[in-house]
């Protein structure tokens, strides 16, 4: 069943990507909220495309929009209150919004996958892991609850979990931290998807465990030659992983850079100002650098750039007129490929 | 707000993006900090539940201290010559309107008349039960040790029993049985259910910060007690009192109806049920007055006990 | 779990002898004279009283009598019925069955109305179905069970002729289905409200979004991953429940004429029957007690998160 399907997938995705259609595109997507005070507008048109063996990570303070992004894209967003009144998200090329519910089930956990931040909230406190393993089987598989059972022992040895075959039947509570979110990621390989969201995968972990999570995690993108969508707000883990980085503020996306052109040159006041607010061993003693203010309401976001009561570079143009995704080049106008910045000052931050 | 946690200390290549207030994007009302009383007083105002039952219960009150406003009769005023006479639904307000009853009483005289044990069984009883419930939940809650088993085990018995089967046992042992005996019976049962809810909220107040502070500060138990620890866990026991409330009118009336609460020539709903039972087939009206006129009454306090636990407690919403 | 077991057990035995003992005290202490209450007004010897007390050991001591009493329980001996020379065991024997029948048919209405109105308001939270469930379930919680009872009786045997007003053979099930309802109606409304706010609640749990994510079908993520979650309170009013429903069976055996424990207990409250009130109480007590450990046990069961030490 499984191996049929592999092989069935597999010219689909080739022509897909010879065509050069990513395997997901999120194009000028809104989000809002309608509650009890107003609307709340989340996301407001957000650009962003992974291939197959890409690593995006999604970079943002809480309240961002790159989770609900993500819960966007996985359709599981609370509706209402939340509402999607544009953009079209691309899977292979198909809009998933327009899809029938039925076919976006198919999608998820068997094409798309996530994995959440808080293991232990996530997974269900009353049935065992193994139950909630092997019902991705059961389900999209139509396996029997013994072979099921068989292929979550299997599933806990690939993420390296000690002793899966006596742990199969425990509960999320009886495990730690670390080894909750190994079955997390587990849960989420099982069907072997194309694309992986994992929205802050590490941050409820300790700094140990956190390691061994995001190898473990890139190892397995590397075998399966997985998309990964990675959400986080630590630009640490970022560093070792991404391939190429989206800065969002607001529910818009700030800044866009491959992961290593970011650290060195970055093109957004904002980036700078969280580049700088890491604390180096090398600048011992002297002051951390921290961002001025406070992360905006989104009921209430600054008009005209998001960004620029917090920002020092601020002028007037900023507190009137939203700046786009502009095109970076080199100071002699050579295009950087994949760089942009929502600034309106992107060549005084970048150059000079 | 620069400050950084421990785990970004440890490791150098960390950005503390994630600080200052989170902002939800579900919840973006982060105005001015409101009291929880002035949160849930404003909530209340704009429950329509809150309104109407306020309103019910305004009237009901009206009705009950001035049932001369709404009939001039007196309900012990009887006409044989109207024995059951049907309801004439266009005369509202005068005695005919609602029927006459098996003993020649004006059904709608009755209805008024029986308001006021009603009511001031109900509110006796809730005020009786909260305050000695409150206090020996709070004792409990507060002092642990042996005063707590003490009380703890004395609940446990009481809910043992069930409330209505309580009550019987007690008021078949009173030959007559006034309004003061009824509100006793029932707040010697009622006392454990807020006993239980106190102590609990007790238990999860003293063990807050600005508790261990005023500690600390060197505060006098009193002052703790009815200062720091009563204020913040009084909550849960009004969201009870008030819902409760509109169980022991039903427990009146229910006793009542079962010929061990009020006795004629007590006024109460519940007799006059029980008389009318036997109309039933013929006369339904004699029981449907009462019965529906008691359950506005229970309605009424329900509602707006619950209007309350919704602004009080809005992890219940 | 067996040294739970046995704790709970052992931690019962004050509560059983402390209610058992509130009863006691209640009936025996408090003015009243059973035997005398026989005679009705009749002039009666006091010698002849005295002899029937002392023949039913109600001359002894109250402690003494309640000490014989809590001695003959272990054996099966709820004493003796006043009236009648009966041994109130027998009494419980027959009236027993009947109860047990109607509190199961009102438990098992409870149970399904109940926990399917709730979903559905759960489910719905804030629309339509909620605010009708919420009102139907306000209706319930405020009309007393006496009222609901006699409005039953005339609407559906008086009016609408679909079922006898009395029952006449109460092992007939479709002649206790209007009883059992108006005996369920209360907790019907407070296990559909209980079931709402659990259900209302687990549905935004970050399990459900991980089951959603799953891409499992609706079906299978409401009967597997939110039902399940949800039930963990609804039981534990339910286990509670029991007492109460048993108690309500003194009004509503009463509106249906049904001869189970209910209207024993009534008639027997009536003529001040010590032995047969405490044995009836002491009856619906060990019930309460035994559903409420068995109520715990299941717990367990519905969330692997307990463990009992």
């Amino acid at each position: 069943m499984t191996t049929t399907q592999k092989t069935a997938d597999l010219p689909a995705a080739k022509s897909a990507d010879s065509a050069g259609t990513p395997l997901l595109q999120v194009k000028d997507l809104h989000v809002e909220f309608h509650t009890r005070d107003g609307v709340v507008k989340a996301i407001n048109g957000v650009n962003y495309s992974v291939d197959s063996g890409e690593t995006l990570a999604v970079l943002g303070e809480s309240g961002s929009g790159k989770s609900v992004t993500a819960q966007a894209i996985m359709g599981i967003l609370d509706m209402p209150p939340g509402r999607i009144p544009s953009g079209e998200i691309l899977y292979r090329g198909q809009d998933m919004l327009t899809m029938s519910g039925e076919e976006r089930r198919k999608i998820r956990g068997r094409k798309i996958a996530m994995i959440f931040q808080d293991a232990l909230s996530s997974l269900n406190p009353v049935l065992s892991v193994g139950y909630q393993l092997g019902e991705m089987f059961r389900v999209h598989q139509g396996l029997s609850k013994k072979d099921a059972k068989a292929k979550a022992i299997e599933l806990m040895d690939r993420v390296r979990i000690p002793a899966a075959k006596e742990r199969v039947n425990d509960y999320p509570h009886q495990f730690s931290g670390g080894m909750r979110q190994r079955i997390m990621i587990a849960m989420a390989l099982a069907l072997e998807p194309d694309l992986i969201i994992a929205d802050e995968p590490t941050t409820a972990l300790d700094v140990t465990v956190q390691a061994q999570v995001m190898d473990l995690l890139a190892e397995l993108q590397r075998e399966y030659n997985m998309g990964l969508i990675l959400i986080t707000h630590d630009l640490g883990v970022v560093a070792d992983v991404a391939d190429k980085i989206a800065v969002m503020y607001a529910g818009r996306i700030v800044e866009t850079a491959p992961v290593h052109e970011l650290y060195k040159r970055p093109a957004h006041p904002y980036t700078k100002g969280l580049l700088d607010s890491i604390p180096r061993l090398d600048h011992k003693g002297s002051e951390l650098y921290a961002i001025k203010g406070l992360p905006p309401n989104m009921a209430r976001v600054p008009a005209g750039c998001a960004f620029n009561p917090r920002c020092d570079r601020a002028q007037d143009i900023c507190r009137t007129e939203v700046p786009a995704l502009h095109p970076v080049t080199e100071q002699d106008g050579t295009t950087l490929v994949g760089r942009g910045s929502a600034c309106h000052f992107w060549k005084e931050t970048i150059h000079g | 707000m620069p400050d950084l946690t421990k785990t970004e200390e440890t490791e150098p290549v960390k950005a503390p993006v994630a600080e200052g207030a989170p902002v939800p994007p579900a919840d973006p009302a982060v105005g001015k900090p409101r009291s929880l009383w002035s949160d849930a007083w404003s909530d209340l105002r704009r429950s329509p539940m809150f309104i109407i039952s306020s309103a019910m219960i305004l009237l009901l009150l009206v009705i009950a201290a001035f049932p001369g406003w709404f009939t001039s009769l007196s309900p012990r005023d009887s006409d044989m010559a109207l024995y059951l006479q049907k309801p004439q639904f266009g005369a509202f307000f005068s005695p005919e309107w609602l029927g006459y009853d098996g003993q020649g009483y004006s059904v709608y005289t009755r209805l008024i008349h029986g308001a006021r044990n009603s009511i001031l069984i109900g509110v006796s009883v809730t005020v009786l039960v909260t305050f000695v419930g409150g206090l020996l939940g709070m004792l409990a809650g507060y002092f642990g040790g042996w005063v707590d088993t003490v009380i703890s085990r004395i609940t446990d018995v009481f809910l043992g029993l069930p409330f209505l089967l309580g009550a019987m046992v007690i008021l078949v042992s009173f030959e007559t049985r006034a309004v003061y005996v009824i509100v006793l019976a029932l707040a010697v049962l009622g006392w454990t259910l807020v006993a239980r809810v106190m102590r609990g909220s007790v238990i999860t107040v003293k063990q807050a910060d600005y508790v261990m502070a005023a500690k600390a500060l060197g505060a006098s138990t009193t002052r703790i007690l009815f200062r720091h620890v009563l204020p913040n866990a009084v909550t849960p026991v009004i969201v009870v009192a008030t819902i409760a409330l509109g169980g022991y009118i039903s427990a009146e009336a229910t006793l009542s109806f079962l010929g061990i609460g009020l006795a004629p020539p007590a006024v109460s709903w519940g007799v006059d049920i029980n008389t009318a039972k036997d109309l039933l087939r013929n006369a339904p009206h004699v029981l449907l007055w009462p019965g529906l006129m008691l359950s506005f009454t229970i309605l009424a306090f329900i509602m707006f006990g619950e209007a309350v636990r919704n602004a009080l407690d809005p992890k219940l919403r | 779990m067996g040294r739970y077991v046995a704790r709970r057990l052992l931690q019962m035995i004050p509560v059983f002898i402390g209610v058992t003992l509130l009863v006691f005290l209640m009936m025996y202490a408090l003015p009243g004279d059973p035997v005398r209450a026989l005679y009705g007004d009749q002039t009666i010897d006091p010698a002849q009283i005295a002899a029937i007390k002392a023949d039913l050991g109600l001359d002894l001591p109250l402690w003494q009598q309640y000490w014989n009493y809590l001695m003959g329980l272990p054996q099966g001996d709820f004493g003796e019925q006043i009236a009648t020379g009966l041994p109130v065991g027998e009494v419980i024997a027959r009236a027993l069955p009947i109860t047990a029948r109607l509190a199961l048919l009102a438990f098992i209405i409870i149970v399904i109305v109940g926990i399917g109105l709730g979903m559905v308001a759960g489910l719905n939270a804030g629309r339509w179905p909620d605010t009708v469930v919420l009102f139907v379930t306000l209706i319930f919680i405020s009309v007393p069970v006496f009222v609901l009872g006699y409005i039953y009786q005339y609407v559906f045997s008086n009016t609408l002729n679909w079922t006898s007003p009395l029952v006449t053979d109460s092992e007939n099930l479709g002649e206790l289905l209007m009883p059992a309802f108006v005996l369920a109606s209360l907790s019907l409304a407070y296990v559909a409200r209980l079931t709402r706010s659990s259900v209302a609640e687990n549905r935004r749990a970050d399990y459900m979004r991980t089951a959603i994510a799953k891409g499992l079908p609706q079906r299978r993520v409401l009967s597997v991953h939110l039902l399940r979650n949800s039930m963990i309170p609804v039981v534990t009013f339910l286990g509670v429940d029991i007492g109460t429903l048993m108690a309500g069976a003194v009004v509503t055996e009463g509106i249906f004429n049904i001869n189970g424990i209910g209207s024993e207990l009534f008639t027997a409250l009536f003529r001040r029957e010590g032995s047969t009130v405490v044995g009836l109480v002491t009856l619906i007590v060990i019930i309460y007690l035994a559903i409420s450990l068995l109520v715990d046990l299941l717990y367990a069961v519905l969330d692997p998160r307990i463990r009992y030490a």
